[in-house]
């Protein structure tokens, strides 16, 4: 009886339980968790398309799916693995994050931060729900460049341009979201240039989202009024122009693909120096590079598009501008390699990501440098060479550091050590076969393989075998992930404050597993 | 334990792939091909300069990287330095790549300016992208044809084994002479597709409403092929581009005979034919320039392409059902019917506006038209008993 009083004054805030815990929360922590899990959906489904893809890709011939059908799961592979599962994951790692690592006690727009959320599985079901429409789902690839996507457009396509608004509109809100955050709500005496470098990536990302959210916007309202309302922006019969679509798609584009990749940089320079146990080589120097590919991004975007017909000058200009970015991401790379090199290195599994993201994702930044070369490029434009190229960046780059992030932040979120050798398995199930998928790609690409074809000539058959098979072993290993996860989930090693040796930073200081309210009062930063 | 083995296994995994990429360059087929035009063999080398160039960087970096993970590491007693900042460094390593990169360009933009020089051309070729096939147009010569994917749709289906060329063989190759500088001229009819041909050094978009330029001088007779190379709709993969290059007297030769044939078409087109000759023309130029969307055995593609077989049922979009219905080709019950021979003649000479229905006027001639409007009106049990003459086509158009 006595006890029951004790309890009763140790009251915690109250909070709706079940589902209207996920539905109406405004916590900063379940919006991270409900966007990672959308997002590793999402990761599992355009994961799915590209198994029927490999799986078609495996022989000549048509075996599984008809082309109609294959350029539909090319398209929604691309929208799905961008829209839904890369952005997202980010968005997720940054709600979750970013209030721990500069000590506010949540995002500064918590309803906005709940209504960003809510409306992504929404526009990915609609966008989801277009294959199973009459005519196909969208089947012009997730570039969708006109007059295929508009005259020779099936009727979804509708469906698809009000799905990317409603994403559009997600991704604006969440971006200003962490701008309002990182801005106004850092605890006393963290100043700008004291903010941990995931914090700065998602402040310029954020900048970088707001900007060209609305040109993509644009591309696709004028995509609708050319397919319904008479216009003719993309048309030449109507005087319009269809190279005017790419330049606005690849404005949205290009900064896209940083979008993609700058938080990326943010967490792989968080891991790095812990397990290292030394500082970041260099900060205010990966600062300005991470400005500096973000201001690049802005003025490079006809890359996408050297065989369009510009004028030389017009080749040269974007040629120039291109190989110019090599510099600051050679710079990052230098940095981390340099904040290695006489460390006092451990390999635990995010720690083998982030290695596995500096080499791999350079890999990826050599090929962008010969892509930038204009004259080669006319060779490697819109073949398996390309495909290659943003595989490395976007996979064994975006997609790797998410990873590493999983696994260096989730003994914070759940208070479990996951399975150590489980996550080794998993890193060296996928860092193989991602390569044995990948690889063979360059080299059918450079003897003349284009992309986004459903049949191919017999002499490209090794390398698509061989690729085939590494999809195959990359796709079953993330199934594992999701195992690891589950079980660190549920139990496991106790996780202590600091998780790691050599964490620094905020959000060591607070519990495992972080409460469901930290920083109430702010910590001061010296 | 179960830790080490992965290990192992990347290690193997590792020296295969050097050893494969290694063996891999010597050979033609894992590399860009030099090809057979100056341009293409300055691409070439402006390819494996930068190749090199990435290679030897990737070696140094990944070097100290792996220098360090084998030397720093707690396990063997490092203590981790605390140096993080060094401003002279940084220059030095912004510098470095932009000297690189100025190396790269020089040449870069040397060979860009020669590609992009069609003046004072000795032949001009038009090219014009169609879903799914090219036309080739000779201005000078006035030879005008179309190019189509000649492998038969068993091959595709695996119900025939494939030939050594499958997907890259076409019913008329592009004819060029060799030693002479031929410009092209690409532009599409419907959407955005590219002419791509490796050996050629050339891939340039045709695109509607443009027309972009491109040259090459082919340097030794021989066969060249290559395809397609953008996203252009559901026959993508299916749109090869074969060039034959021939000696100039050879090329001669071929433009007579060219010249002649057209002219023999023209004339066939002048005169009549029984139902059975109509039929099997019409078959096989069913199969070249019909089945791609409406099938062999024309029962469409739900949704998108419209059955020919009567009595077949199929539901699409509204605007589709109602030009459809109103042209007399659906019963109300959404069955297809063949309707009446002026609608069925207007429908493949004009096209459907706004549907994936193309006009055929400007690529058949009359007696192509007759056939295939012949062997849609009487194939699969539609049996009409219709047969239409040349003439009929010609008075319709």
């Amino acid at each position: 009886m006595t006890t029951a009083a004790t309890t009763h004054a140790g009251h915690h805030e109250e909070h709706p339980t079940g589902i209207k815990r996920w539905l109406f929360t405004t916590n900063h922590k379940d919006i991270g968790t409900l966007y990672l899990w959308f997002s590793f959906t999402m990761f599992l489904i355009g994961g799915a398309f590209a198994m029927i893809i490999r799986a078609e890709l495996f022989e000549p011939g048509l075996q599984f799916v008809q082309p109609i059908t294959f350029n539909e799961l090319t398209t929604m592979h691309g929208l799905v693995m961008i829209f839904g599962a890369v952005m997202p994951a980010f968005v997720g790692l940054a709600n979750w994050q970013v209030p721990l690592m500069i000590g506010a006690p949540d995002m500064a727009l918590p309803r906005m931060n709940n209504w960003s959320f809510w409306i992504l599985p929404f526009a990915g079901a609609m966008l989801l729900s277009t294959i199973f429409m009459q005519g196909g789902g969208p089947d012009f690839g997730w570039t969708a460049y006109a007059p295929l996507s508009t005259k020779y457009g099936p009727p979804s396509t509708d469906f698809f341009i009000f799905s990317v608004h409603m994403l559009g509109i997600s991704s604006i809100m969440g971006a200003i979201n962490i701008i309002a955050t990182i801005l106004n709500m850092r605890a006393p005496g963290m100043t700008l240039m004291k903010m941990p470098l995931f914090v700065w990536t998602w402040l310029i990302t954020a900048f970088l989202l707001i900007a060209v959210m609305p040109v993509l916007a644009g591309a696709v309202t004028m995509m609708l009024t050319d397919r319904h309302f008479g216009t003719s922006f993309f048309d030449a019969a109507g005087g319009g122009d269809p190279v005017l679509y790419q330049h606005v798609f690849w404005f949205f584009g290009h900064p896209e693909v940083y979008i993609m990749i700058l938080p990326a940089f943010g967490i792989v320079s968080q891991i790095i120096p812990t397990f290292a146990r030394k500082p970041l080589f260099g900060y205010s120097s990966m600062v300005y590079a991470t400005a500096a590919i973000a201001f690049l991004s802005f003025i490079v975007w006809a890359h996408h598009m050297f065989t369009v017909g510009m004028p030389a000058a017009g080749e040269l200009y974007f040629m120039y501008a291109t190989v110019l970015i090599a510099i600051p991401t050679a710079v990052k790379v230098f940095n981390w390699t340099a904040t290695m090199w006489r460390g006092s290195m451990t390999f635990e599994t995010p720690m083998l990501w982030a290695i596995a993201f500096v080499i791999l994702f350079t890999i990826g930044g050599f090929t962008g440098l010969m892509l930038g070369v204009v004259p080669a490029d006319f060779q490697y434009q819109d073949t398996y060479f390309v495909v290659a190229h943003f595989h490395y960046v976007l996979v064994t780059g975006a997609v790797f550091a998410i990873i590493g992030g999983v696994y260096y932040w989730l003994p914070k979120w759940c208070g479990h050590m996951y399975d150590e050798t489980l996550a080794k398995w998993h890193f060296w199930l996928s860092a193989i076969s991602v390569n044995v998928l990948f690889f063979p790609m360059h080299f059918a690409g450079l003897a003349g393989m284009p992309r986004r074809i459903a049949d191919y000539a017999p002499q490209f058959q090794d390398f698509n075998v061989v690729s085939s098979i590494g999809g195959f072993a990359f796709g079953a290993s993330q199934l594992l992930f999701l195992f690891i996860v589950i079980k660190a989930i549920r139990g496991g090693a106790k996780a202590t404050d600091q998780v790691w040796e050599g964490a620094k930073g905020l959000e060591w200081t607070i519990p495992s597993p972080a409460p469901y309210h930290t920083f109430a009062t702010a910590p001061e930063v010296k | 334990m179960s830790v080490i083995s992965p290990k192992k296994a990347l290690l193997a995994l590792l020296w295969a792939t050097l050893l494969a990429s290694g063996s891999a360059l010597a050979d033609l087929q894992y590399n860009m091909p030099v090809g057979v035009t100056p341009m293409s063999q300055q691409i070439h080398s402006l390819h494996m300069i930068v190749f090199w160039i990435v290679t030897v960087a990737g070696i140094g970096v990944f070097g100290v990287m792996i220098y360090s993970i084998i030397n720093h590491r707690k396990s063997k007693g490092a203590v981790a330095a605390q140096f993080h900042e060094s401003t002279t460094v940084e220059i030095i390593w912004t510098l470095i790549p932009f000297a690189i990169l100025v190396a790269i360009a020089v040449p870069a933009t040397k060979t860009l300016l020669q590609i992009e020089d069609t003046s004072n051309p000795d032949l001009t070729v038009k090219i014009t992208g169609w879903q799914w096939k090219w036309e080739y147009d000779y201005p000078k010569q006035g030879i005008r044809f179309f190019s189509n994917l000649s492998t038969p749709q068993d091959e595709i289906d695996n119900k025939a084994k494939k030939d050594k060329h499958y997907l890259r063989e076409v019913d008329n190759p592009l004819v060029l002479p060799v030693g002479k500088k031929v410009r092209f001229l690409t532009t599409s009819h419907d959407v955005i597709h590219s002419w791509w041909v490796p050996d050629l050094g050339i891939k340039k978009d045709a695109i509607p409403g443009y027309i972009n330029k491109a040259w090459a001088k082919i340097e030794k007779p021989g066969t060249y092929r290559g395809q397609c190379a953008e996203l252009c709709g559901k026959g993508h993969a299916f749109m090869p581009i074969v060039v034959v290059a021939k000696t100039e007297k050879n090329f001669e030769k071929w433009v007579a005979a060219q010249k002649q044939k057209e002219a023999a078409a023209a004339a066939a087109s002048g005169k009549s034919y029984s139902k059975d000759e109509l039929m099997a023309m019409g078959k096989k130029n069913f199969v070249a320039h019909c089945a791609a969307c409406h099938q062999a055995n024309g029962e469409g593609i739900p949704g998108t392409f419209p059955p020919l077989r009567q009595g077949h049922s199929f539901s699409a979009s509204p605007t589709m059902m109602k030009d459809l219905k109103d042209l007399g080709f659906m019963t109300d019950d959404n069955k297809i019917h063949m309707g009446p021979i002026k609608n069925h003649l207007h429908i493949v000479l004009h096209g459907i506006e706004g549907t994936a229905m193309q006009a055929f006027a400007q690529q058949l001639n009359d007696l192509e038209i007759a056939s295939i409007v012949t062997y849609e009106r009487n194939a699969w049990g539609n049996n009409t008993g219709d047969v239409i003459q040349p003439s009929d086509v010609k008075a319709a158009r």
